[in-house]
């Protein structure tokens, strides 16, 4: 059976077709999409590697099939940076060594951008690290990851600060 | 993971006849099903695709003080809608406490509800398992079972239900809707998990085709909002199951405590109600004593079934510290470690 299916991916609209149903997001954005800055650790949902935003909520792309996620915009880390200009997450990724081998990263970063937008952890390490608990780092970098995603929400959070002021 | 014919229903109605067919499944998140597709424990030959049901995906507070959530609604939705948050704090400390921000963000409160067993034996395919293939024994009983269950077990099964959000919502009386080829019916939710006995392949009262579509909490479950806690003891602070927990909750007058709710996780394979504990409580002065006898009554009935005699105690222990918390009344927000014992401020025990 073949299926096609409508996606807004890193802000372009495209159409997929797909010759097999059990196709998840995960393997549509690296197998047939070649964005392989996703990364597949467990393909089970246990080391969030893999997490995207899907309609702007951080996911599990391995855990999804692609078929539901027809009609979805989806945001990767491909798309984060506006050209040369690294987006204010990425930035505090590199300021504060929130990596070693950097298999994590994209997945680390997908998940803070998606944890900022939720607004539920604010500057408060514990939230953040409980935030980003979803995230496994085999390099344990995870204390400059929870410094970087603090900065970066700070960052994100001033121009609004200043728009209301 | 085996093929499969995939089918997008439109209404709940297509949607139950394309599920009343041998062989079909439900497909809310599919963060259970799709990772137990994976790994060969599951192989439907039909998923019928949930996702774009109209109406299922609405928290309704209704004006007699009851709430109703669809069946799609996301389990961190549900977890920070503020109204439900504040009239059911043990819930939403109980979803928070599972699995991760990503996943909570996918799952859905009926695929939460239906997820099946984390037994280490029915994940692996080369095991015996009953569950799976019933009649094939079970790999569990003399293997490395720890983490199985201490109450409600029998020969051919001693698994375990994983859902944290089950064990306060059976506390709470929750009641879940049902459609089916048969029309609209409800059901306790306590009623909708079955214990094993002979035939573990058979985990709930629904028939095929049935389709949850939404979970109800009464009025009066309510009236607990200030005095309930959900408590989790994991092998690591969080994105791991239940050894064991415990939802807690009472309405304190007069100083005394009068109807008081108490349910257990990870020790059964259904959300354990502990009525005999409740019934310890009621009209007793909260304090130690009291809760140290409604935690002997709770495991009263409590059977190791294999290497996990520890678990008795240790849900005695979560029952007592579980009841300790809500005594001491729910905090104004969600603890930054939602139903861990420890807590970031030093010597503070933990919750606020
Ligand atoms: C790594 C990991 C860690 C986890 N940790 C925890 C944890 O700590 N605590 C916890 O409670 N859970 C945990 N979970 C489980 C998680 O909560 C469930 O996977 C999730 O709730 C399932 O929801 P879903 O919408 O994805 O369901 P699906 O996977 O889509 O469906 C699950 C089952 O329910 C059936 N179903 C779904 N909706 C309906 C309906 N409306 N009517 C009838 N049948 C239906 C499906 O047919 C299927 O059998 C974890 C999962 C993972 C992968
Ligand atoms: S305990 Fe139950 S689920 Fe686990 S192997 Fe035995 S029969 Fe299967
Ligand atoms: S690859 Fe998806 S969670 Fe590990
Ligand atoms: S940087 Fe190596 S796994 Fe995180």
């Amino acid at each position: 059976m073949n299926f096609s299916i409508s996606l807004t991916v890193n802000g372009v609209r495209r159409e997929v077709g797909l010759d097999d149903p059990r196709v998840t997001l995960l393997d549509l954005l690296r197998e047939r999409l070649h964005l392989t800055g996703t990364k597949k650790g467990c393909d089970r949902g246990q080391c969030g590697a893999c997490t995207v935003l899907v309609d702007g909520r951080r996911i599990n792309a391995c855990l999804a099939l692609a078929l539901s996620q027809d009609g979805a915009e989806v945001l990767t880390i491909e798309g984060v940076a506006r050209g040369d200009q690294l987006h204010p997450v990425q930035a505090a990724f590199i300021a504060h060594d929130g990596f070693q081998c950097g298999f994590c990263t994209p997945g680390q970063i997908m998940s803070a951008i998606g944890l900022i937008g939720e607004g539920q952890a604010g500057g408060d390490p514990e939230r953040v690290r409980e935030g980003m608990s979803g995230n496994l780092c085999r390099c344990g970098a995870y204390a400059g990851i929870t410094e970087a995603v603090i900065e970066a929400q700070e960052k994100l959070a001033a121009p609004a600060r200043r728009r209301s002021a | 993971m085996n093929l499969f014919d995939y089918v997008r229903p439109a209404s709940v109605a297509e949607a139950i006849a394309a599920a009343s067919e041998p062989g079909a499944a439900y497909l809310a998140a599919g963060t259970n099903l799709l990772d137990l597709m994976k790994g060969g424990m599951s192989r439907p030959m039909r998923l019928v695709d949930l996702s774009r049901l109209p109406g299922l995906d609405r928290i309704d507070h209704l004006p007699d003080g009851s709430v109703r959530i669809g069946a799609l609604v996301r389990n961190a939705d549900l977890a920070h809608d503020a109204a439900f948050a504040r009239s059911y704090p043990a819930i939403a400390e109980a979803l928070l406490s599972g699995a991760s921000p990503q996943l909570r963000n996918a799952a859905t409160v009926g695929g939460n509800l239906l997820q099946r067993t984390r037994c280490a034996y029915f994940y692996d395919v080369a095991s015996a398992c009953n569950k799976r293939q019933p009649g094939a024994g079970c790999d569990a009983r003399g293997g490395e079972n720890r983490l199985h269950a201490v109450l409600g077990w029998s020969e051919a099964c001693i698994a375990t239900h994983p859902s944290d959000f089950c064990v306060p919502l059976v506390a709470l009386d929750a009641v879940v809707e049902i459609e089916g080829s048969s029309g609209r019916r409800e059901m306790a939710l306590e009623a909708l998990h079955r214990l094993p006995g002979d035939t573990p392949h058979r985990e709930s009262a629904l028939a095929p085709g049935d389709l949850i579509v939404a979970l109800r909490l009464p009025s009066e479950a309510r009236a607990f909002a200030p005095h309930a806690r959900y408590l989790k003891l994991r092998e690591r602070t969080s994105y791991a199951f239940a050894l064991v927990s415990a939802a807690a909750a009472f309405h304190i007058e007069d100083g005394a405590i009068g109807a008081a709710r108490l349910a257990l996780g990870g020790v059964a394979a259904k959300p354990w109600r502990a009525r005999a504990a409740e019934a310890v409580l009621a009209g007793a002065r909260p304090g130690d004593e009291v809760f140290r006898r409604a935690a002997e009554a709770a495991l009263a009935d409590a059977r190791p079934s294999g290497d996990n005699a520890f678990k008795i105690e240790l849900a005695r222990r979560v029952v007592r510290r579980a009841l300790a918390l809500a005594a001491a009344g729910t905090p104004a927000r969600v603890p930054a470690l939602p139903a861990s014992p420890f807590s970031s401020a030093p010597g503070a025990i933990h919750g606020v």
